[in-house]
């Protein structure tokens, strides 16, 4: 069975381990700035949110893409970019709802969570379990699906 | 590799910001944030400098775990001269706003001179900018960081300020970034407002790299299992730092009353449980615990007040969630006031973060006002009217928001205890090493504590060492010296790698030597090198004030503990055994008697 | 067993080739035929710069990678054109004098470039950057140093001028209206990227038409509105596309500026679809019948239409302007009624100096319409909350302040709910 990224904001602290695992998986570097995982902090930081790709099943960036530079992993289900495609002409970026996948300048390119590979290294990295990857099935991502299908035009089957 | 090799040197005077390349030698003898930055003050500015004059050089510093997943690594540590002390003066703070100078390229910031207007800092990477700051002047931390953000169209900009407090030269003035995380102690907010410098508004892009990822990662692996696995660490998770308040007050450590007593009667009602108790309305203080950047332990406590307290009854603007009670607050407003009210005191830290200025040393300066207003030496006429007894929370909102504000009797509490007490003629007193307040711990129940104030190169300070568990074993004396002079070194060092010092509940010397050296350059990072970086930094520390006109007269305590016997408590009877202490603790150290560092100390330490 | 149903799809671009994918995944028995007017695999126009400026070569503009991959879909991709529609028998005539029966057809056939009525647009040296074979001719003219005047200063002018830029000419621009960009960018935000293109060294001349073009001694000269004069080795026309559906005269199909479709990509003919650039359909944020070029309506309408063709009755929302362009290294974005509605609030943070500028639109407390300049973060969420019409309760409010919290306030309201306060 496919798995998924479980976020429960309500475990994050905005600690900021998984902006700094995903930014070295990634790039190298230890850079929030490039992560693709975010946290964004409420209140004075009464609550905080982490938020990533749900790679969902509309994949609204994956459909935009003019160059098919995105497509989805069969095994993880992730929607990956194949850098060498891309063109950077950011039709993704404001095609898809959630804003999960940003231009980054330093590159020319786009990026998104692309599950790395299966091995997601923001729920390695996060200490209060606030980030799992888990059996697809029982995620509760259903607030981002919902929001996935009321920006989209479902059959009526 | 660790560091990014590049410093910020901002002149104010003369309105430039350019880089220039670390000096490695130097990084490699000081590793970073503390130690380093205490070295370029020590080489760079003149220690007999008017520390409010322009003369005087505020450095902003990282380390190099600064940034990197090593748990806690958000630290930066501001070192200047400071106005409370006359002395050197070094304040760290967590948050976010380290990491990101770190990030945008830089190990440390060198604020120089003094601006003629008001202004502050944008810096994005490469691009720094020295803006004017009218729109901002005069306004509070809180305000600067929306309206800094809003203006520059930047939600991710991390913002260091300083409100009124700093801007008016309140001696205990501190920096806060990220809303209520603050380079908190020894005046170094008022440092920056004497330069006109009100913000500093930083995004990095940059990232910081290790010498190899791999080892690094396995070591933070395993270094934040420690952490994970460990009690310690879990109360501070669960209870935060204010545990303490409940160990102190069956001890009989917990100041009280300006120090005549050692017990407070209302600690059941500020304490943890207090703070996470639902009250009769539905009301409960504590929010939820809140991590620094990078931080694996999360000790920090997010709170509000009962909107139907008088402080906020009225002003909805208060209603909101924000930095709540740490211990040290929940000391120098409570027990040291003899106040029990939680919401009065969430309410004063509120205020001072708010306004930016330290807690610790405005209770301790309100405590001694209060102590002269019942001695009748200070009435209302001085205190606007407010009635400033001992147990008065309505007394402690109004200054917090007068000092906060320099207004009225607020201006006189901003002198902190020790000039305030010398201008009204009772110097005896204030409570204070080197001018700056204690923190929350008397030095008769805990005497390694007491020697640890009386050295602390900063004034009294409880985060320079730790011989608690010493302390804890004994109430004497006895064997204090050398386990509080190897402690300071050891946390001089930790003080200089960019983490935290609570990170030292699981880890030891090992802990951090594993992950610098998986860090850092070179291949020479024995636990013995690092311990002697502390030393040699405590050391130049030490150097610093003495040049700047300290001597061994001014490690002292005041009168109250060296003469008064602790009143109850598990050191019932007793007074600091500071007189057998401080020589032992000199030869220790390899200093004269005088407390001077011996030519053979500095030879060996590379410092002659 | 019934008979499996015919499908002719015309045009093999984006909405085209998404149509054709999506009815092989609905209704395996049917047969699928895509055309494709160019000889070439099909590619995507919007790749066209990209190849300009040397990023990528000829195969990087192509929609799909894989070898054999319309074959192995069982996709019959043919290079062919149609001349003429006849809905009456349900056949297409090709170019070449063939026919082809249908059941369903979908049209998706794009547009052309149009242009101006101007002496001279005939001469040679004077291009459109619209097709691989454009494209060719414009790298050979453009080397280094060469005079490039670039008519139209629209969003597609926009991208060509990036990837002139690229490749090193001297560049002026020449746009009638008054400000680049007037179909995607307000005033301010246009005179921020037309001064960010002059820092650059692009000449930009808005409220300028070219009255004329000429042989010169060495290339072209073009005369200009009030008097001026401009010498060029290449004039590149962008200043519009015309919709290809003239070979649907006398189908009966209604046509206005495009091929009117209703919420289900329909024609006004039976069995007959329209998607992508020369369908004129429902509008997201009007509700009127508009013609939206762009990439992310292309692909929902060759989506859409194929699943109405399949007979899985799909209702479309309708499309929303959308554009996103990279104008030598400024960020800019649009999104539907960015112009704002009356009685409607506007949430504006702007720094000219630093050309940063974001523009909120909102009809009561719903986001409508927006404009960025320097955004790339998390910029989709502007489309989320414009398509979902989330009310922002308070949130309104704190963006009037602070416009760049809309990614606090879509996570307040959108995800509000599966936040709970974290306790110790």
């Amino acid at each position: 069975m496919q798995k998924s990224l479980l976020i429960d904001p309500a475990k994050c602290t905005s600690c900021l381990q998984c902006e700094m695992a995903c930014s070295l998986e990634h790039t190298g570097a230890f850079n929030p700035a490039r992560s693709r995982i975010k946290i964004f902090e409420f209140e004075h930081g009464a609550q905080a949110i982490p938020y990533t790709c749900t790679q969902c099943a509309e994949a609204w960036c994956l459909h935009a893409c003019p160059v098919e530079a995105l497509t989805r992993n069969p095994e993880t289900g992730a929607v990956e970019l194949n850098e060498s495609t891309c063109v950077g002409c950011k039709v993704c970026t404001v095609a898809c709802p959630f804003g999960t996948i940003n231009y980054v300048p330093e590159t020319g390119k786009v990026a998104k969570c692309d599950l790395c590979g299966g091995d997601p290294k923001c729920a390695e990295a996060c200490p209060t379990d606030a980030i799992v990857y888990v059996d697809a099935g029982w995620t509760g991502y259903d607030r981002m699906r919902d929001w996935a299908v009321r920006t989209h035009a479902e059959p009526r089957t | 590799m660790g560091w990014q090799k590049k410093i910020l040197r901002v002149n104010l005077t003369a309105g430039t910001a350019a880089s220039e390349p670390l000096n490695m030698e130097w990084a490699h003898e000081y590793l970073g944030e503390r130690g380093l930055a205490t070295k370029y003050l020590y080489e760079e500015m003149d220690p007999t400098a008017d520390p409010m004059g322009p003369d005087n050089i505020l450095i902003f510093a990282t380390g190099p775990l600064t940034g990197t997943m090593a748990s806690t690594s958000g630290r930066y540590a501001v070192v200047t001269k400071g106005p409370l002390t006359h002395a050197i003066a070094c304040s760290n703070s967590g948050g976010k706003f380290g990491a990101e100078l770190k990030y945008a390229g830089y190990d440390l910031m060198i604020v120089e001179g003094r601006s003629p207007e008001p202004v502050y800092l944008h810096i994005v990477d490469d691009e720094v900018e020295i803006l004017p700051a009218e729109e901002i002047w005069g306004t509070t931390v809180w305000h600067t960081e929306e309206h800094l953000k809003a203006k520059h169209q930047n939600p991710l900009l991390k913002v260091a300020s300083i409100g009124v407090a700093g801007e008016s030269g309140v001696r205990y003035a501190c920096i806060v970034n990220d809303l209520h995380r603050a380079a908190g102690r020894s005046g170094v907010g008022a440092v920056m407002g004497s330069k006109n410098l009100k913000a500093v508004a930083v995004h990095g892009t940059r990232g910081v790299t290790v010498k190899d990822p791999k080892a690094f990662m396995q070591a933070v692996r395993e270094t934040h299992a420690m952490l994970a696995d460990n009690s310690g660490r879990k109360g501070l998770t669960e209870l935060g730092t204010n545990d303490m308040i409940d160990s102190m007050q069956e001890f009989g450590g917990l100041p009280t009353e300006n120090f005549h007593k050692v017990q407070f009667d209302g600690v059941g009602k500020i304490n943890p449980g207090a703070m996470q108790a639902t009250g009769p309305e539905g009301h409960r203080n504590l929010i939820t615990n809140k991590a620094c950047f990078g931080c694996t332990i999360a000790c920090g406590r997010i709170a509000h007040i009962n909107k139907t307290h008088f402080t906020i009854v009225n002003r909805p603007e208060y209603r909101h969630a924000s930095g709540g009670l740490e211990y040290e607050t929940a000391y120098a407003f409570g027990p040291l006031l003899c106040i029990d009210d939680i919401d009065a005191l969430t309410y004063a830290a509120f205020v001072s973060n708010e306004h930016g200025y330290d807690p610790i040393s405005f209770g301790g300066t309100l405590a001694a006002a209060m102590e002269l207003y019942e001695m009748g030496v200070i009435g209302k006429d001085d205190t606007d009217g407010v009635e400033l007894k001992f147990g008065n929370a309505e007394a402690l909102t109004i200054m917090a928001e007068k000092t906060g504000k320099y207004e009225g009797f607020g201006k006189i509490l901003g002198l902190g205890s020790k000039l305030m007490c010398e201008k009204y003629g009772h110097p005896e007193i204030a409570m204070h090493v080197k001018g700056q307040e204690f923190a929350g711990y008397d030095s008769r129940a805990l005497q390694g504590m007491g020697l640890g104030f009386v050295t602390s190169n900063r004034g009294a300070c409880h985060l320079k060492h730790d011989v608690f568990a010493e302390d804890m074993e004994d109430q004497t004396g006895k064997g204090k010296a050398k386990p509080c002079k190897d402690s300071q070194d050891k946390i001089a060092m930790i003080d200089s790698t960019g983490l935290c010092l609570f990170t030292t509940c699981a880890w030891d010397v090992p802990e951090f030597r594993r992950q610098i050296a998986a860090a850092c350059e070179g291949d020479d990072w024995t636990e013995e090198r690092l311990i002697e970086i502390g030393e040699r930094v405590w050391n130049v520390e030490r150097m610093y004030n003495l040049k700047a006109g300290l001597t061994a007269a001014d490690d002292t305590l005041p009168q109250r503990l060296l003469e008064d016997p602790a009143p109850s408590g598990t050191a019932k009877g007793k007074v600091s055994d500071l007189p057998q202490m401080l020589p032992e603790y000199y030869e220790y150290r390899g200093w004269t008697s005088d407390g001077e560092p011996t030519t053979q100390t500095l030879q060996r330490l590379g410092l002659k | 067993m019934p008979r499996a149903t015919e499908y002719v799809i015309v045009g093999a671009g984006p909405a085209g080739v998404i149509a054709a994918e999506t009815l092989r995944g609905t209704d395996p028995e049917g047969t699928v035929v895509l055309l494709c007017g160019e000889d070439e695999p099909p590619y995507s126009r919007m790749a066209i710069p990209y190849l300009l400026t040397g990023g990528i070569g000829e195969d990087g503009t192509y929609l799909r990678h894989t070898d054999g991959h319309f074959q192995s879909l069982g996709i019959d991709l043919r290079i062919a054109r149609a001349a003429s529609v006849d809905p009456g028998k349900g056949e297409i005539r090709l170019e070449d004098g063939s026919s082809l029966p249908y059941d369903r057809l979908l049209i998706a056939t794009g547009s052309h470039p149009a242009r101006p009525p101007v002496p001279g647009m005939d001469l040679p040296g004077v291009e459109s950057c619209w097709t691989m074979e454009d494209a060719r001719r414009i790298a050979d003219a453009t080397k280094a140093g060469a005079r490039v005047v670039l008519m139209g200063a629209g969003f597609i002018g926009c991208i060509v001028l990036e990837a002139l830029a690229a490749r090193g000419v001297d560049l002026s621009v020449v746009e009638t209206e008054d400000r680049m960009l007037p179909r995607m960018m307000d005033d301010a935000g246009a005179a921020m990227i037309k001064r960010w293109c002059e820092g650059k060294g692009v000449r930009v001349l808005t409220s300028t038409a070219v009255e004329s073009v000429m042989p010169a001694a060495s290339g072209l000269q073009l005369s200009l509105s009030g008097g001026a004069t401009l010498d060029a080795d290449l004039v590149v026309c962008a200043t519009g596309v015309t919709p290809n559906m003239a070979f649907l005269e006398g189908s009966g199909i209604e046509t206005d500026r495009g091929i009117i479709v209703d919420d289900r990509l329909r024609t006004s003919r039976d069995g007959i679809f329209a998607a992508g650039d020369v369908a004129q359909g429902p509008d997201f944020s009007t509700g009127e019948k508009a013609i939206h070029a762009i990439q992310p309506t292309a692909s929902e309408h060759g989506r859409i239409a194929a699943l109405n063709m399949a007979g899985i009755d799909t209702p479309y929302r309708g499309s929303l302007a959308l554009n996103v362009l990279n104008t030598l290294g400024l960020v800019s974005s649009s999104y539907g009624l960015w112009q704002g509605v009356k009685g409607g609030d506007r949430a504006v943070a702007r720094d000219d100096d630093a050309c940063r500028y974001l523009r909120l639109e909102f009809d009561g407390d719903v986001l409508v319409g927006a404009l960025s300049l320097g955004l790339t973060q998390h910029v989709g969420v502007l489309r989320g909350l414009i398509q979902t019409k989330t009310p922002l309760g308070p949130w309104k409010d704190r963006l009037m302040h602070d416009p760049h919290l809309v990614m606090h306030a879509y996570l307040g309201r959108a995800q509000g709910a599966a936040v709970r306060a974290r306790k110790v």
